[in-house]
């Protein structure tokens, strides 16, 4: 399709409670410089159920116009009802470009979409920026499981279409709301959602495991040893007030539930403060990882290749080092 | 009950190296292997079969002509037939073309092997990492989808499939035909047998070329036909100025990252 205006689209994600997903209001820190040297309008897309909290906090975000969509068939995401939506919408406004977090859903709907509208879509990016030459969006994305970047474009064919992944862009300083709200109301029949959820499946240790949202992460990989290997990583976390993660090689052997996973395969993060303890730095953990701020890593192996992204070092064995870090911490508090 | 597998070879991204001088990527010697997320699938697909000795599996890749050692792997874990899809207007598609390509294959084996209930993919292939072509393909074919699946039943005239969300797991309903794509479950896929291992060797695998699709709209396809492009590639820059402590006991090592940590405000 042709594009009807310079506008970029972020497509704010919504959980159940209305509330917006974080990636789709970090996603309009880069947007608001993207439209700016695309010479349109930053819209936020939220489609969800009672959404006036994701709406308020785009709003509040730099959107210059929030697109909404609000109805009982969105409250639990199905890729069907969404893609209705999300392509009624894109046809008629004509974007010339959107963003989408690349969260499970996201990753899930992207594609569909891009489909449908028979576009270009880059998934996973990392970077964003606009192609000076073309006026395009450059999506910059990992490829070969993070050893190598690739930057596409998408040139012929609109919107262009990426998903990026949470936590690698920062949600700027709220400001005051002076976006435009509408309202569109596009109604998708209970016969044209195909898949049903059935039932869900709470996580073994039954705790809800934020990584994406952590300001701090400490994790633990196969320098642990063991499931009871990670006590000396949680106490850490708990003194810090941090989220516990972990190395594939660490979740593959079961020490630790999937859902603390950090890398190619689990959570992409970006906290403040990235303590890997025990973890050597494959590339595919990089991958998921490397955009923290700061990192600290402690591993007794001095050529282990986490200590090449890390600001802060220790080599040495965790079991001595954590105990000691994690007292001098509490020493400092009390 | 007839399930497709869609595979995909990919080099092992595990055993990739940068060449330290060029910076580009040593792709050498790499070896190729089945797109891990693809042999969970097949899996997901054997795990059905083992419940219903009748259903038929049918494996499907796009590739170069050496990607039939994909299928024979795959004929060796638990595919009943294969089939290649090659062809040279084929190369250089992205995901976009490629799901196009093998959507169109999906209707071109369908007259051999009879329609399919289930279209089984891996989540992602290693090497792009893009999760695009199982959905893609989903909405080229018009069939609902399931994706980050880790097994599957059949259920009536559709499927429950268990898929991984970010904070747990669900239980999805889905009716055929559809397509589920798999992320890694708790298991491997299973060895193949010695008699399974040599009947795959011997196997013809049918190749479906460029000139088997009259139909097929040429602008949508290769190179040209797809709208994404690499405009370059690089290698990721690795951070410099770390510090790094080294101390001969492991306490004093952490007291000084301790205190370098709340120096900087860090903690």
């Amino acid at each position: 399709m042709e594009a009807k205006t310079k506008d970029l689209w972020v497509f704010v994600e919504t959980n159940e409670d209305g509330t917006a997903k974080n990636v789709g209001i970090e996603l309009l820190s880069p947007g608001k410089m993207m439209a700016g040297k695309q010479g349109g309008s930053l819209v936020a897309v939220v489609i969800g159920s009672g959404v006036d909290a994701a709406v308020n906090d785009a709003a509040t975000h730099g959107a210059d116009k929030v697109i909404v969509v609000d109805g009982p068939e969105y409250k639990q995401y199905s890729t069907d009802a969404y893609a209705i939506a999300l392509c009624t919408l894109v046809e008629k406004y004509g974007p010339t470009s959107m963003m989408i977090g690349a969260t499970n859903n996201g990753r899930d709907l992207g594609p569909r979409v891009s489909c449908r509208l028979n576009t270009g879509l880059t998934a996973d990016c990392t970077a964003l920026d606009i192609d000076e030459e073309s006026g395009n969006v450059a999506w910059t994305r990992p490829a070969f499981g993070g050893n190598l970047m690739a930057t596409i474009l998408c040139p012929d064919h609109r919107p262009q279409i990426g998903t990026v992944r949470p936590g690698v862009f920062k949600k700027g300083e709220v400001t005051a709301a002076n976006a435009e709200i509408v309202r569109e109301d596009i109604h998708v029949d209970a016969k044209d959602i195909r898949t049903q959820l059935l039932e869900l499946i709470q996580d073994v240790d039954g705790e809800k495991v934020d990584l994406e949202g952590a300001e701090i992460i400490v994790s633990g990989g196969r320098g642990v040893g063991g499931p009871e290997g990670f006590a000396p990583v949680k106490a850490l976390a708990e003194v810090l007030g941090a989220t516990v993660g972990a190395s594939r090689a660490a979740v593959d052997a079961g020490w630790i539930a999937h859902s603390h996973q950090v890398g190619q395969t689990g959570k992409t993060v970006g906290p403040k403060l990235y303590i890997a303890c025990g973890i050597s730095g494959a590339i595919q953990h990089l991958a998921g990882m490397s955009g923290s701020d700061c990192i600290v890593a402690i591993n007794k192996d001095p050529d282990a290749p986490i200590f090449d992204v890390a600001d802060y070092g220790v080599v040495g064995n965790l079991f001595e080092v954590l105990p000691v870090l994690t007292e001098e911490i509490k020493k400092a508090r009390a | 009950m007839n399930i497709l597998v869609c595979v995909k070879q990919v080099p092992d991204t595990t055993e990739i190296k940068i060449d330290p001088v060029k910076n580009t990527l040593i792709r050498d010697g790499v070896p190729s292997i089945l797109n891990p997320f693809d042999g969970y699938a097949l899996e997901a697909a054997a795990r059905i079969k083992d419940k219903d000795p009748d259903a038929k599996i049918v494996a499907v890749t796009m590739g170069p002509p050496q990607a039939v050692a994909v299928l024979k792997e795959c004929l060796a874990i638990a595919a009943d037939k294969a089939y290649l899809v090659s062809g040279r207007t084929f190369g250089g598609s992205d995901t976009l073309a490629t799901s196009y390509i093998l959507s169109s294959a999906v209707k071109k084996i369908e007259e051999t092997e009879g329609k399919f209930d289930a279209i089984f993919c891996g989540k992602q292939a290693i090497d792009g990492d893009t999760a695009q072509v199982g959905p893609e393909m989903a909405e080229h074919l018009g069939y609902p989808q399931v994706t980050y699946g880790l097994e599957a039943e059949v259920d009536g005239d559709g499927l429950k499939v268990i898929k991984e969300m970010e904070d747990g797991k669900a239980v999805m309903g889905v009716k055929f035909p559809c397509v589920v794509t798999f992320t890694k479950p708790a298991w491997d896929p299973r060895y193949p047998t010695i008699k399974r291992k040599m009947a795959a060797n011997r196997a013809e695998i049918p190749t479906l070329d460029d000139t088997m699709f009259p139909e097929m709209d040429t602008t949508r396809i290769g190179l040209k036909g797809s709208p994404t492009h690499v405009k370059k590639t690089f290698v990721p820059q690795k951070k410099s100025g770390g510090v790094k402590i080294q101390e001969a006991d492991n306490e004093t090592g952490a007291k000084k990252l301790f205190e370098l940590l709340s120096g900087a405000s860090i903690i």
